[in-house]
């Protein structure tokens, strides 16, 4: 065996690195220095990402063409690791709680374990590798979602977040055997190559359930109904994780196998089912979003219709749609971690997580109000924060394609960016204009230094990733010279 | 010779307003003021090493065959649109650039220090808010630089509206005072009205040249003109129609009639920014930008005639009002108004073939030289006012024996204004004079009289602080300013004394050829013995207090009245707005508004929120229920495809 095929999948090994230098530190070091054990994963996780940024990738393939290396796969891991950076760094204060003393360290390796999944769903080109790196991103979650295991609600969020992956995994496979049976090998470009201008009802029903097993964990309208539920059980930093870096991961690895597999049956089967499904995740995920008053639950909603948008980079089925979909991940995975830091610092401080306990937070917490402010706009899309060119972006690229049902579907989109509107707003007006209640507002108090330096690394982020225009011409060079192996 | 070090004129003041801005009261007052200072002067000696190397450098390449190049400093891309439309930022160096870096930082540090002095009550306290106000007239230089050194319109558009937005906030700095705030509005409306017409002909103008870049549009302006095709719009080209629209925003900034309304209200800010801002440096950003595309211009005849048409006309109503005022700033400020409307009538009439386009040359020597004498009066103005109070004349008079400082500056900035020889407004209006002549003699004429005007009314306001009566200040006797205020009055006479002995076309012409300036002595003779005739009447009526002027508002009343309220143009534009656009074109819409548009909406909304409600079912809880949704999803999904499809 050739070992140096390895050498094609330089991000793993770092992960793995990462991974077993935690687990090494966990297992071994003694109790006293147990407690900088989150310091030490922060540390050693942002080195890695750095070391990311600057090394040189070669592109490749291992593992007999199962796994592949592009630009593309490059830059979302990137995106993913910064994230995964952010969220890592939100948790210390939580990690560091007297109740959590002896499971951190089973908590940070759960983390990088799911990562670890997630690349290998991203690079998969053979649909057994996709769904083992599925699996891998999906197990650890329900265990970190129960974290928290003396709170009832934490029990009750793994149970369903459990269920509901043992269900899609199993509508998945059964159409990836529906699959298998039309083509006879589950290579992505066997696949590609026997579907062509394939025009039955089975191939239909196939890519409706494979569409519905990634569907779920990218909740979409109606796989989406575990969302709320377990955003609102799970510890705060498993919540910023699962609704920004999972999603992420799967939004791009259902763009690969929507364009790259089934990219030459794309007007006769799959634009129509993911059509439906966009209008229906953008408006319902909007309906939902305007009734939540736990903030937890609130931004379940908003990440499901967040989910839409994305969709609309994969329906635009070219490299500008990839790019587009790989910068509106990064920016919505910096805007909804700015929110969840706000809403994780406030919960670790004092346990409130509803909208009303923010009434006059601006007084109180000018900081915080601030942060949680540009994370809602950007979230809602206002200029000049990042989110607006990310929305601008992705209508951009689903314009592109020309086609006249597109253009209906980005107005039903532009649409419910106005309802979005008004509920991202109800957040600010709460903060800034709302008198406080009986109670008065939450007391100041001071977010402990890696939180705030969690938050200060989004708001930069927030307010600069749309000026920098070199960010989203790089990401569109990567997508374009990945795309050409697409179609 | 290597240019790239000029960022540091555009980052010291920015980092100067950040500094200023973010530390705000943690600073003592003063400190603030010393930190704007000193920050201000090190750009200008920045500004000043830049110019002089520009203008005396030897090196290769800096001129060519006796033709100044232009010289792009530094550039970043920042936005690419296509490969031709890209949005840079940049730093352009060529003579007026130069000339500009030299007058903007010379008057904004001497205003910087005037300020330290001024900004005090009579108890030597330091006024309340100095910090901010250091911070946004940093925010204003680094906005007026960034202006003239911009390499592509684009850049100018967006430093423009910076300047706009920092003239808005100091005009504004009593924000207490209902006139402050109201006088800042009204500045900004009235110049973002006309910077709408700045943008659509930007708009026009790099859609139809495909570039934003001023070398690429000047340097071969036909070429420009051949790109857009000969497409028309209304019968006109529309390069006309952009750059006359460009010209509006000029105009707007630079306070051409009509759209002049704003300035002389702009006087309620603080007397050190009027000096600045509306007198030395952002009043001619129209000027300067009209003299940055002079070759694109030229070849459009017909807005060239606007130009000059508007210019000549402004001129004479500015100077007409000038001569019936009673407060000191306005006189100063609708002079101000008259003297810019020389500088755009001078370009408005200047042709590259008309005497080697002396009317280009004339004009920046003239905005040079105005921005010099016109602070100065500006300056005086504001050590009369710290001393009596009041910016009434009537509550002056006789004020030489107790201010002779303020009382020599401020005859020398009337005497340049003038235009008497050798003081620096004769040789700069001169040329202007020229300039119109050799258009037409009726311009010529016009211009002269105009001329003739402004040593009149320059010298009744003269005569009226410094002689006229002796009223009676009580135990507040009037004194001169203290050094900090009186310095810069020093050095700002000195310059308005010889600056007009620069031989300035060297430096500066259309082509940036060096230029020989030769007087014309039928027009140099001809302007001085106008300027002289003006300035006895003004000595016979007003030297000593009398009955005559009043007796001559009399006889003339309705002139006098109309004059002194400013031709109602104030009343005009407050009748179209309240009379006609509020009542006649607002209401119905804002009615329309209410009950088509938000009607709507709501019911919109109504729809949403009852949907919201209607759906809360589907989040039952339960998981069986959810499993049930995502099944009968799945097979909806696929059945209504195939149904579809097949």
């Amino acid at each position: 065996m050739d070992y140096s095929q390895f050498l094609n999948m330089p991000q793993e090994i770092g992960l793995l690195v990462v991974f077993l230098l935690v687990f090494l530190y966990d297992t071994f070091m003694s109790k006293k220095v147990q407690n900088a054990l989150p310091v030490f994963t922060c540390v050693a996780f942002g080195l890695f990402t750095i070391a990311n940024l600057f090394f040189a990738y070669e592109e490749g393939t291992i593992f007999g063409g199962m796994f592949e290396t592009t630009q593309a796969t490059v830059a979302i891991k990137a995106i993913l690791n910064i994230g995964m950076l952010i969220v890592l760094i939100q948790s210390i204060k939580w990690a560091n709680s007297e109740y959590m003393t002896v499971r951190r360290g089973e908590f940070y390796e759960l983390l990088l374990i799911t990562l670890f999944g997630m690349y290998f769903m991203i690079s998969a080109r053979h649909f057994l590798m996709f769904v083992i790196g599925l699996e891998t991103a999906s197990l650890p979650l329900a265990a970190l979602i129960a974290f928290e295991k003396n709170r009832y609600e934490s029990h009750e969020a793994a149970a369903k977040y459990m269920f509901t992956a043992i269900f899609s995994s199993a509508v998945f496979m059964m159409g990836l055997s529906f699959v298998y049976a039309l083509s006879g090998s589950l290579y992505f470009s066997d696949i590609a190559l026997s579907v062509m201008g394939e025009k039955s009802t089975m191939l239909i029903v196939a890519l409706a359930f494979v569409i519905a097993g990634v569907g779920f964990k990218l909740s979409l309208v109606p796989f989406h109904l575990w969302t709320a539920d377990v955003y609102q059980g799970a510890p705060t930093p498993v919540t910023g994780y699962l609704s920004v870096i999972s999603k992420g991961s799967a939004a791009f690895g259902f763009m690969v196998i929507l364009v790259q597999v089934f990219g030459s049956v794309y007007d006769m089967a799959w634009e129509w089912m993911l059509y439906a499904l966009i209008v229906l995740t953008i408006t319902l995920g909007n309906l939902f979003a305007i009734r939540q008053r736990n903030m937890k639950r609130f931004l379940a909603f908003s990440s499901v219709s967040q989910a839409g948008y994305i969709m609309l980079g994969i329906i635009s089925a070219n490299a500008l749609g990839l790019g587009s979909l790989m910068y509106y991940v990064l920016v919505y995975v910096l805007s909804n971690l700015a929110a969840f830091g706000v809403i994780g610092a406030i919960e670790n401080k004092t346990g409130k997580v509803m909208m009303a306990d923010y009434n006059g937070l601006r007084s109180t917490n000018p900081w915080l109000s601030f942060a949680m402010m540009l994370a809602m706009f950007s979230l809602a899309g206002i200029p000049p924060f990042a989110g607006f060119f990310s929305k601008f972006f992705i209508f951009t690229s689903a314009l592109s394609t020309g086609s006249v049902a597109l253009y209906v579907l980005v107005l039903i989109a532009l649409l419910n960016t106005i309802i979005s509107l008004y509920y991202y707003l109800l957040v600010v007006k709460a903060m800034f204009i709302n008198k406080p209640g009986e109670e008065g507002a939450i007391a100041p108090f001071k977010s402990a230094c890696s939180e705030r330096l969690a938050m200060i690394v989004c708001v930069l982020g927030i307010i600069l990733v749309g000026i920098v225009s070199c960010i989203y011409s790089g990401l569109i060079e990567a997508a374009e010279s990945s795309v050409t192996m697409f179609m | 010779m290597d240019f790239s070090y000029s960022y540091l004129v555009l980052v010291l003041p920015l980092v100067t307003f950040l500094f200023l801005g973010l530390m705000g009261t943690r600073l003592s007052r003063k400190t603030a003021g010393v930190v704007g200072t000193s920050m201000m002067g090190i750009t200008a000696v920045i500004a000043y090493a830049i110019s002089l190397a520009y203008f005396f450098g030897t090196d290769q390449g800096q001129i060519i065959e006796g033709i100044r190049q232009q010289i792009v400093a530094w550039d970043l891309t920042w936005l690419e649109f296509s490969e031709k439309l890209v949005i840079k930022i940049g730093f352009l160096l060529d003579p007026i650039s130069a000339m500009m870096l030299i007058v903007i930082t010379t008057v904004s540090f001497l205003v910087h220090l005037y300020s330290l002095g001024y900004m005090q009550d009579h108890n030597h306290e330091y006024e309340k808010g100095l910090q901010r106000y250091y911070a946004f007239l940093s925010l204003f230089s680094l906005s007026m630089l960034g202006l003239v050194v911009a390499p592509n319109i684009f850049q100018m558009y967006i430093f423009w509206e910076l300047v706009g937005v920092s003239s808005y906030l100091l005009i504004g700095f009593y924000y207490t005072l209902p006139a402050a705030v109201s006088a800042s509005k009204k500045a900004f409306i009235v110049t973002r009205f006309a910077d709408l017409g700045f943008l659509v002909g930007i708009l026009i103008l790099s859609y139809f040249t495909q570039t934003f870049d001023f070398i690429t549009l000047t340097s071969n302006p036909t070429a420009a003109i051949e790109t857009a095709g000969g497409a028309t719009f209304m019968g006109c080209s529309v390069m006309a129609w952009a750059l006359t629209l460009i010209f509006m925003g000029g105009a707007g900034k630079s306070a051409m009639f009509p759209l002049h309304i704003w300035l002389p209200d702009a006087m309620e800010g603080p007397t050190p920014v009027s000096a600045l801002i509306h007198a030395a440096t952002m009043v001619v950003a129209g000027v300067f930008l009209i003299a940055r595309m002079f070759p694109l211009y030229c070849m459009e005849e017909g807005t060239m005639t606007v130009i000059t048409v508007i210019g000549a006309f402004t001129a004479f109503y500015a100077a007409a009002v000038a001569c019936v005022q009673s407060d000191i700033k306005r006189v100063l400020a609708f002079s101000t108004i008259s003297q810019i409307a020389f500088m755009v009538t001078s370009l408005g009439v200047a042709r590259p073939e008309l005497h080697e386009g002396v009317g280009y040359m004339a004009s920046m020597f003239h905005l040079f030289t105005h921005a010099m004498f016109k602070a100065l009066l500006f300056l005086c103005a504001g050590a009369i006012i710290h001393a009596v109070h009041s910016n009434e004349m009537s509550a002056m008079g006789g004020l030489r024996k107790y201010m002779p400082i303020c009382n020599i500056a401020f005859l020398i900035g009337c005497l340049a204004i003038a235009g008497i020889p050798p003081f620096a407004g004769f040789f700069s209006k001169d040329e202007i004079l020229v300039a119109a002549f050799e258009q037409h003699t009726f311009w010529g004429i016009w211009m002269m009289l105009v001329a003739g005007m402004t040593a009149f009314y320059m010298f009744r306001l003269y005569y009226k602080i410094f002689w006229w009566n002796n009223p009676d200040y009580g135990h507040h006797t009037p004194h001169d300013a203290p050094m900090t205020m009186s310095l810069p009055l020093i050095i700002l006479s000195v310059v308005s004394i010889v600056a007009g002995l620069i031989p300035f076309g060297e430096f500066v012409s259309w082509n940036r050829e060096a230029y020989h300036i030769h007087l014309n002595y039928t027009v140099a003779i001809s302007s001085v013995a106008v300027a002289v005739v003006a300035i006895l009447l003004a000595t016979k009526l007003y030297l000593k207090e009398n009955e005559a002027p009043a007796k001559m508002a009399k006889s003339f009343k309705g002139l006098w009245t109309a004059a002194y309220n400013r031709f109602y143009m104030d009343e005009l534009y407050q009748f179209i707005t309240h009379k006609i656009i509020f009542e006649r074109v607002s209401r119905p819409l804002a009615w329309f508004d209410r009950q088509i548009v938000d009607g709507s909406l709501n019911s919109l909304a109504n729809l949403a929120n009852s949907a919201s409600f209607a759906i809360r079912k589907l989040q039952s809880g339960s998981i069986q229920s959810y499993v049930y949704v995502y099944l009968i999803g799945v097979l909806l999904l696929a059945a209504i495809t195939v149904i579809c499809l097949i």
